[in-house]
């Protein structure tokens, strides 16, 4: 059972479960706990050699026990998401922590990662349960629907979850290459039914300050 | 509170605040200045174009007064709804009824284009005049204070209507040789608040609840004419030709 204290703290309430969290951030617990590290991001051998070989890596413990964990990492703004079923992309980076009967995984993200700072690949975290993600400030959650495409920053980019098409788009155009560049010239286009998740603040991505 | 509300256009806000840290403008038709970079997403149709465009020409001539500035400026135009965010620093906006206001060039976001922005006389501030709103981010929240007052540099955001910003330092650490000597070494306990910016006449002085300040935007050198006090943060800059816009590599983002 995930909630939140305050908004930069994460307590997850345990009995005798376990959940899956980024090795580390552990900040206090009540109760009998275990940290088990979990090698390899928790995906077994051969998700072990994926995300050494994608650069996706997660290092991730599995605490198991009776009682309340608190987590939280940098004071980072922590959301809280629940998944029935569904698929949720997130950079490993922003990934806090999972119910551990969730599956995690890696996929190929194309140009978008490569643009957004983060890597080609990205972390997705499938099945039912909760997972918490964190941001650089509260992140915002933005539905996107067949008539409402929506518009990202790569570089304010954290998460999303549904069925959602991405597309790279950039803008660059004859004035960016004399210098007058709008500063926004790349943009991932969200198309489908959806949540996406930015955050209000800017990774540095490979194009610069685009 | 467990999961985060999930907005979309027509339950965002328009022209305020999502949460403390992200701003939503709404665009119908018309157009916003925006600093480079602080869009984080958008609905709808937004157009974004770099400043020195032969279509905005009109536009710039009336609310766009910083020529040095141009490479950090964009104009963003169209209908729909947009996110602007700065380093997750605290976001607000603010409207200006006829009035003037003077703030830090790396603090001010965006702004609409019915106020006109101006590099002010005092180095590394611009001015916005006129009625309108503009989006300003600040470390932490902003606190408004009536003059006279002293104020700690780091702190300062900006100032309206017209107090008149001074230098002020403490008479005591300045004077004599056990002054001189602390000021100098520290030994002898030097607070570290010897000198503040001073306001006094009517207005409102705005300041962070920090004294970390936001990276400055280059505000550009000013024209090296007789009586021109000399821009800051610009040490030993190439003089430029004039009509040149920005360096190119400020253009590039590098």
């Amino acid at each position: 059972m995930f909630r939140l204290q305050g908004s930069r703290t994460l307590a997850v309430d345990l009995a005798g479960d376990a959940v899956k969290a980024k090795n580390g951030s552990m900040v206090a617990y009540d109760g009998r706990m275990t940290f088990k590290k979990m090698t390899g991001g928790g995906d077994g051998l051969r998700g072990m050699v994926t995300r050494r070989l994608t650069g996706e890596q997660m290092s991730v413990m599995e605490v198991t026990g009776q009682g309340t964990c608190y987590f939280a990492d940098r004071a980072s703004e922590i959301s809280l998401v629940s998944l029935h079923g569904d698929k949720l992309h997130v950079e490993a980076s922003n990934l806090l922590c999972t119910d551990s009967g969730l599956r995690t995984g890696t996929t190929f993200t194309g140009l978008r990662g490569g643009a957004s700072g983060n890597g080609l690949f990205t972390t997705t975290v499938e099945g039912t349960g909760q997972v918490a993600i964190m941001s650089d400030g509260s992140a915002v959650a933005l539905r996107v629907s067949a008539q409402y495409p929506l518009f990202v920053d790569p570089g304010a980019y954290i998460a999303h979850q549904g069925n959602l098409q991405q597309h790279f788009q950039s803008g660059v155009n004859f004035r960016t290459l004399i210098g007058e560049g709008s500063g926004e010239s790349f943009q991932i286009r969200f198309e489908g039914e959806g949540v996406v998740y930015v955050q209000p603040s800017e990774r540095n991505t490979i194009g610069g300050d685009v | 509170m467990s999961t985060p509300v999930v907005f979309d256009p027509m339950t965002l806000p328009s022209d305020d605040n999502v949460n403390s840290y992200t701003f939503c403008v709404e665009l119908k038709g018309s157009q916003w200045f925006l600093q480079k970079g602080k869009m984080i997403a958008y609905y709808g149709r937004i157009d974004f174009n770099g400043i020195g465009h032969g279509r905005f020409e009109r536009l710039i001539r009336t609310s766009f007064h910083s020529p040095l500035h141009a490479s950090d400026w964009v104009v963003a135009e169209g209908s729909g709804k947009m996110l602007l965010a700065d380093r997750a620093f605290d976001v607000n906006s603010y409207d200006l009824d006829e009035g003037n206001l003077t703030i830090r060039s790396g603090n001010l976001l965006a702004y609409q284009p019915t106020l006109a922005l101006k590099q002010s006389i005092v180095p590394g501030f611009l001015t916005l005049i006129g009625t309108g709103k503009f989006v300003a981010a600040s470390n932490g929240p902003v606190v408004f204070m009536e003059p006279p007052l002293r104020v700690d540099p780091q702190a300062l955001v900006g100032w309206a209507d017209c107090p008149s910003p001074c230098h002020h330092y403490d008479h005591g650490y300045m004077t004599g040789v056990l002054g001189g000597l602390r000021s100098l070494t520290g030994i002898g306990g030097t607070s570290g608040e010897e000198h503040q910016f001073e306001f006094v006449g009517a207005g409102t002085v705005l300041l962070q609840s920090t004294e970390v300040l936001m990276a400055e935007q280059p505000t550009g050198a000013v024209p090296g004419q007789p009586g021109v006090p000399p821009g800051a943060g610009q040490p030993g800059a190439t003089p430029r030709m004039p009509g040149q816009l920005g360096d190119l590599q400020r253009r590039f983002g590098l």
